[in-house]
């Protein structure tokens, strides 16, 4: 493996010799160059935008119940329609946006959280260490996740937090392999052994040292793990074992979608389409930044 | 691959299967059970005259006021012979009964379905590896990716808009039509047929992206040794090259990704049988973990882990029976 090296003289987070962890100006270069990257890129802005900005955007209170306006169909007034309260679609999707971020965050960050110091401690320490991680990891991957996630949140009540939390508790398993395998073709380079060789303790080595170089695919695993947590998160809102009506979620707009079926054909298009995007969006931004990280691993 | 090899092989992984699921069952009974709430409150909070004493006879009837490790003791005890326990629900039917009547549509979509990724995912990924960057190629490539993102019980929907709702062509729900009594045979396999078409196409979806760009990813992989190049180099055909030398061995990884699709297809089973009112597993499931049902939920649980463990076990044992420079050791 070859890889562009480049000596850092100050301010690093490394004194010795690092592999170049991206971010420099040929990402950036080759990002730009890449249209889906700039177009996944533009959809993850754009929901971000909309998630902070919801209360500006949304035309109606998405809460506002309406019974003389009960399951209208798109018009002017209610540019996606209303559901069966008489709420409007477009405000709800637009609040719905905020809940699928924030899920789709958390998850991913307690995800990352446990994969990456598991991982760490696989890769770094090796042996019994290494054993009893993977064997769980091998024990966790054995479960029908969904199933397990079901019966978790169902029986611990159904709350974002609940979903957020079990998410990332049984989406951990890939990120820990990731880290494991960066850590172990890194422990044993020049860098670590001088950064050994100079008094750094385990900890540094591991913080400072190891884990910068193991940000890129920490990185990529992160942004298609977010799209994947807010697919979950809707299935589960759409199984009313999600987020909670009255807080509008793009799952549970589905499953007043599902009880009007033949009636309200808007209902299940709309959000259906919102959850299609962002994780198009997450997707595509996630192979352009592994991609532009590393153009050898392209495919 | 001697036999004797293999037979040796297989016992082992069967006996390293035993610890993984005391582990997983472990797992699963601590998160069960350290719920709050308990089954019997669902039972007896609707009824006024419950009092006190009989929540405790109740909690007693099921085990619920040993501790925690007693219970999983007495529940993996029963399991040495077989027995999943008996239902909390009122009709209190051995789990194994509930499952077992359930189980032939859930396996006979995942198997249907199964079939269908094969036959589609392969020819796609293939085709679009040995055109590599023709129009088909990319047209597969736009598709596989909005595969990838698109929520399958949205799609769904969509379709039972379409097919059901709009065209009227497919029912909706059910795996048989009101009218089945009084239909003969030939009909009532064609209902069945057109009940299954769509949780089969729906949950075939999900697996095509992902095998199909395996399948190019290996087959990209295998034309580029050195093997091929000897093949062309003699003056063999393309298509002696790409079908007989570079398929075979491309197709060999497929065997194991086949195997650890086995929870994502169980898993998928929840929704699908859900959504299209199919009493299997996984709708069993469903209202089960609602009606705190514990002993289905753990008897689901363990055998869709038994299933997954099988799934990786078989997979091994056929990628080294088709590859004879596997060795297992």
């Amino acid at each position: 493996m070859r890889k562009k090296i480049w000596i850092i003289k100050n301010r690093s987070s490394s004194p010795f010799i690092i592999y170049k962890i991206g971010l420099t100006m040929g990402f950036w270069k080759r990002f730009l160059k890449n249209k889906m990257a700039v177009a996944g890129a533009l959809v993850v802005l754009a929901l971000f935008a909309v998630s902070l900005l919801a209360p500006y955007l949304a035309p109606y209170d998405p809460n506002a119940i309406n019974l003389g306006q009960v399951l209208a169909p798109p018009s002017a007034k209610h540019i996606l329609g209303t559901d069966q309260l008489g709420r409007d679609v477009l405000s709800r999707m637009i609040w719905g946006a905020r809940i699928s971020m924030k899920v789709g965050f958390v998850a991913t960050g307690i995800a990352i959280l446990i994969g990456a110091i598991l991982g760490a401690l696989a890769g770094y320490y090796g042996t019994w260490v290494d054993a009893v991680i993977m064997r769980f990891v091998d024990i966790m991957l054995c479960f029908p996740t969904f199933f397990l996630i079901l019966a978790v949140i169902a029986i611990l009540e159904p709350s974002i937090w609940n979903i957020m939390i079990i998410i990332g508790l049984t989406g951990w398993m890939g990120i820990t392999r990731l880290v494991r395998a960066d850590f172990i073709s890194l422990k044993e380079r020049e860098f670590i052994r001088a950064a050994r060789a100079t008094g750094a303790d385990d900890l540094r080595i591991i913080v400072r040292h190891l884990f910068p170089n193991a940000m890129a695919s920490i990185l990529v695993a992160a942004t298609l793990g977010v799209a994947g947590a807010i697919l979950t998160e809707s299935a589960l809102s759409f199984l009313g074992i999600g987020v909670q009506p009255p807080t509008p979620s793009w799952g549970n707009i589905l499953t007043a979608g599902k009880d009007n079926i033949d009636i309200a054909w808007w209902l299940s298009l709309y959000p259906g389409l919102a959850i299609l995007i962002t994780v198009l969006g997450y997707n595509l931004l996630g192979e352009a930044i592994r991609d532009s990280l590393d153009p050898r691993l392209r495919r | 691959m001697g036999g004797r090899h293999l037979l040796a092989y297989v016992i082992k992984r069967l006996l390293f299967m035993i610890p993984v699921l005391i582990g997983i069952t472990i797992i699963c009974f601590i998160v069960i059970r350290l719920a709050p709430g308990s089954p019997t409150d669902l039972e007896t909070q609707m009824n006024p005259r419950a009092s006190a004493e009989l929540k405790e006879r109740l909690r007693s009837l099921y085990d619920l006021d040993k501790p925690l490790h007693q219970q999983y003791l007495l529940w993996a005890g029963k399991l040495i012979t077989f027995d999943l326990g008996k239902s909390f629900s009122p009709d209190r039917r051995p789990v194994a009964d509930k499952i077992k009547e359930r189980i032939p549509i859930t396996i006979t979509i995942n198997v249907l379905s199964m079939i269908l990724i094969i036959m589609v995912a392969i020819p796609i990924g293939v085709l679009s590896a040995v055109y590599q960057d023709s129009f088909f190629d990319k047209i597969t490539g736009v598709i596989v990716f909005i595969g990838f993102a698109i929520p399958t019980f949205w799609l769904a929907l969509l379709l039972m808009i379409l097919f059901g709702v709009n065209l009227g062509w497919l029912p909706i729900s059910g795996i048989r039509s009101l009218n089945y009594e009084y239909m003969s045979t030939w009909g009532t396999m064609i209902d069945l047929v057109k009940h299954l078409i769509l949780p089969v196409l729906l949950s075939a979806f999900g697996g095509l992206a992902g095998l199909s760009r395996y399948v190019r990813a290996n087959m990209l992989e295998v034309v580029r040794q050195d093997f091929i190049t000897t093949a062309r180099a003699k003056g063999l055909t393309e298509k002696m090259v790409i079908y007989r030398h570079a398929l075979r061995n491309a197709l060999l990884p497929v065997i194991t990704i086949l195997g650890l699709s086995v929870p994502g297809l169980i898993g998928g089973s929840v929704i699908f049988e859900t959504i299209f009112a199919i009493p299997g597993m996984g709708q069993l499931f469903y209202m089960s973990v609602m009606a705190r049902d514990y002993p289905v939920v753990m008897g689901i649980l363990f055998l869709g882990a038994l299933l997954t463990l099988i799934g990786n076990l078989l997979a091994d044992v056929s990628y080294a029976m088709a590859d004879p420079r596997i060795r297992l050791s």
